[in-house]
């Protein structure tokens, strides 16, 4: 017995450490027996105060809060759904195809209305619309684009402006991303010209949206396309130099979504964790949730917001999926 | 009359019991056969919606150079989005080649053109799949293309809990409903009954009539067997009244002539021996006839009883009537008769019964009590109406009190009087057809006592 302990204690952090990771910070309580392994595809500095929040509640838990891109999450965690306890995610399809398939915890107690929800294992607590971030300083004698089609027509004007200043998603590599671009395909042709436009100025393409925000705020780029309003609205802050647009022709809004692994090692843990976060996000008066809540989104044009329904496993078809790529890489990589 | 009367269950209750039985019976199927039916709607419904999704996903197929391609469409599982949040699973094969979608679901064989439907066991739930496929023809070879798609039932569940729960519903108040019909239709059926009960007995102890009332067609042989009984009772109840009157006519004349002739003959008869015989013969005669006459008034009084005829009586006039006619004889005897009545003793009951009682209790306090004394005959209504005959003669003779009632019963001291021991019996007899009581009783200063309660 103690040299299976033994082993494992020393097998597990070389397991953890064989994963790479965005980040990953331990949210201790001195003294605390249990620890909630979070797998989440959102920012630590966003997070944290929430999880600390928990934490006060909560003496005799600590917190291990791994981070990663929507794409690498769900892979590691459908290769070992019993090694964490929660999955936080942006990318809808991937969360939603998870529970489908089965490695979600139906948790029975927690009310939330049917529209956040999915077979009672889906938890959306977040809605946040994709924005196209603009540099002030590159529309100084020019009109802010207010729509995609504006947006088209002010790249096209100054393509030597743009040429090598723009950046999206790499649909390849970021889930959020890959849903982002299939809700706009879906919607309207427009994203298709856009893309077009976009691939001939030579898009840089980013995994994260921190990373595009980071590049937008030192000047490398002039515009960021379906970056999450979110994360750019911290930046926007503290420095006035880009400005946030969301789209008025229709805005593709998010909603972020957890849920429990069915083989959680602290399951009730997980299941608490998840009511903490439902309670943060509908109470407007707390300074710790910092994501914009569901709440918003109610008042909002409703057909904007994702729908958390089945159909989002159509794009994750692999057919489909090597099919809309295709597309996509003809429309932006045109070498 | 109906109390010991044994009875084969109740009608009502039999009624009742069959007909809420049909109806919980008629219920209970009621509740199944709209479950099985909406079960198989409900599936119905799920399988149409699985067929349209498929055929949309086999429409999206197509052969692009030497690849296929399937552009699943957004709607082919948006459709399947229910309240439940079913989940789906889906698996696309060209010929035997998985392409995409859940591997692990099983693809039944299927021949072109053909969608088949099966409820089978998927990831440790019920799951119904449709499977169907689609030729391709492309440049140069033909490809066979199949999906397989499967949803959970919790939707479907849902729905067959709703309408289970509404079918019960349904049924039960199908059942309350019927239950309180039969209720009220057992209720008058047996009203019907209960009415012509009623009308029986509150019917006059004398009436023998027909009935006349209308009653049910099935009732209608009852009433008829019913009415043609009383007839019948009637038709007996005649004969026997004047059969009673033609013996009484036949017996009492020819033992009159008879006495007449005895007596004359003792008249004219000298030799002791020959007097005495005659004399024996004589008092055999008044026995006979005594007897005669007591037995038809006893006769009387059974059928008078028994068809008790209730007037308004003063108790106080007819005793003082009798009391008048029987005064004569009473003096023969040097006895006083003593009369003390209220003014008035209104009574209902038959005024013949009474006074036949009251003379035999006279008769007898004039027959046990020695000349020269008093009978004493109090007729009161209050507490109860009571009429007592009073002697002072040697009184009842001890220990036979209790037997002195019965019919044909004589005591140790009537030996010498003539009487056929019936009288005490009518009286009894009377008292008991009115509700009342005989009872006979020894004073302390001597002389019997018999009071008819009533
Ligand atoms: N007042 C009485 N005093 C003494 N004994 C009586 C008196 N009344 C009746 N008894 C006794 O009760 C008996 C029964 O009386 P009951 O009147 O029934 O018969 P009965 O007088 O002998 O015959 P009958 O039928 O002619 O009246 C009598 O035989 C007699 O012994
Ligand atoms: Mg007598």
């Amino acid at each position: 017995m103690r040299i299976i302990v033994a082993l494992t204690i020393w097998i597990l952090p070389q397991l953890v450490l064989a994963q790479d990771w965005e980040d990953r910070r331990l949210f201790e309580n001195e003294g605390a027996e249990r620890t909630l392994r979070i797998i989440s595809s959102t920012d630590t500095s966003l997070f944290a105060p929430i999880v600390e929040d928990f934490l006060s509640k909560n003496p005799e838990v600590s917190v291990e809060y791994l981070v990663n891109g929507t794409a690498d999450i769900d892979q590691i965690f459908r290769a070992d759904p019993d090694k964490y306890d929660l999955l936080i995610s942006s990318a809808m399809d991937l969360q939603l195809k998870t529970a489908n398939d089965g490695l979600a915890l139906r948790l029975s107690d927690v009310a939330h209305p049917p529209w956040a929800q999915w077979r009672q294992s889906l938890f959306a607590f977040t809605s946040e619309p994709a924005a196209i971030v603009v540099n002030k300083a590159a529309f100084a004698d020019h009109p802010l684009p207010r729509s995609r089609q504006e947006l088209i027509e002010s790249l096209r004007a100054r393509p030597n402006v743009f040429k090598g200043h723009i950046g999206t998603y790499d649909i390849r590599q970021s889930g959020l991303g890959y849903l982002f671009a299939t809700q706009d395909a879906r919607a309207s042709e427009t994203f298709w010209r856009l893309m077009e436009v976009m691939g001939a100025l030579d898009v840089r393409l980013y995994c994260c949206s921190g990373d595009m925000i980071d590049d937008l705020s030192d000047g490398t780029i002039a515009v960021a396309y379906n970056v999450l309003g979110s994360y750019a609205s911290v930046r926007v802050e503290s420095e006035d130099q880009i400005e946030i647009i969301l789209p008025s022709d229709f805005p593709t809004t998010m909603m972020r979504t957890a849920l429990v692994s069915k083989d959680a090692p602290q399951p009730e843990i997980a299941v608490e964790f998840v009511q903490h976060l439902i309670r943060l996000q509908s109470d407007h008066s707390n300074d710790v949730f910092l994501l914009p809540s569901l709440r918003a989104q109610e008042s909002d044009v409703e057909r904007a917001t994702i729908a958390l329904e089945p159909a989002l496993m159509t794009f994750l078809d692999k057919l489909k999926r090597r099919r809309f790529i295709g597309e996509w890489e003809n429309a932006v990589i045109q070498k | 009359m109906s109390a010991n009367m044994a009875t084969s269950g109740s009608l009502r209750n039999r009624l009742v019991l069959i007909l809420v039985g049909g109806a919980a019976i008629l219920a209970y199927l009621l509740f199944f056969a709209i479950r099985n039916y909406a079960t198989q709607v409900a599936q119905q419904g799920q399988d149409s919606i699985l067929s349209a999704s498929i055929t949309s996903i086999l429409d999206a197929a197509a052969i692009q150079g030497d690849v296929v391609e399937v552009d699943l469409p957004y709607a082919a599982f948006s459709m399947l989005s229910t309240a439940f949040d079913d989940q789906i699973f889906y698996a696309i094969y060209q010929d035997d080649a998985f392409l995409s979608g859940y591997e692990t679901l099983a693809i039944a064989g299927v021949a072109a053109r053909e969608t088949v439907f099966n409820t089978v066991d998927y990831q440790g739930t019920q799951v119904r799949v449709v499977t169907a496929s689609r030729t391709l023809i492309g440049k140069d070879k033909r490809t066979q293309i199949r999906v397989a798609l499967a949803q959970t039932q919790d939707a479907l569940a849902g729905t067959l809990r709703q309408i289970s729960r509404n079918a019960a519903i349904f049924g039960a108040s199908f059942f309350l409903l019927a239950t309180l019909l039969s209720f009220w239709a057992t209720s008058s059926t047996i009203g019907q009954l209960n009415r012509l009960t009623n009308s029986v007995t509150r019917r006059g102890p004398q009436d023998l009539s027909p009935f006349h009332k209308p009653v049910p067609s099935e009732m209608l042989p009852l009433v008829t067997s019913l009415n043609s009984l009383m007839a019948r009772l009637d038709h007996t109840l005649k004969q026997s009244e004047d059969f009673i009157a033609e013996a009484a006519h036949r017996v009492r004349t020819p033992l009159a002539t008879v006495r007449s002739y005895a007596e004359a003959t003792l008249q004219r008869v000298d030799k002791e021996e020959n007097r005495q015989a005659m004399r024996s013969m004589v008092r055999a005669i008044d026995e006979s006839s005594r007897a005669a006459g007591q037995l038809l008034d006893h006769a009387m009084i059974t059928f008078r009883a028994d068809h008790l005829e209730q007037q308004d009586v003063d108790l106080s006039a007819l005793i003082h009537d009798l009391v008048e006619r029987l005064k004569p004889i009473a003096e023969m005897k040097d006895l006083t008769l003593r009369l003390h009545s209220d003014a008035q003793v209104p009574y209902k009951g038959d005024a013949i019964l009474l006074q036949n009682a009251v003379r035999n209790l006279l008769d007898n306090a004039l027959k046990y009590s020695p000349s020269e004394s008093v009978v004493d005959i109090h007729v009161t209504c209050t507490p109860n109406v009571e009429i007592r005959v009073c002697d002072s003669g040697k009184g009842f003779p001890k220990g036979e009190l209790d037997t002195l009632a019965m019919r044909f019963k004589r005591g140790m001291n009537a030996e010498g009087t003539i009487g056929s021991g019936l009288g005490l019996t009518i009286a009894m007899d009377v008292a008991v057809a009115h509700n009342g009581t005989l009872r006979l009783s020894n004073q302390a200063e001597g002389g019997a006592c018999a009071s008819l309660l009533l």
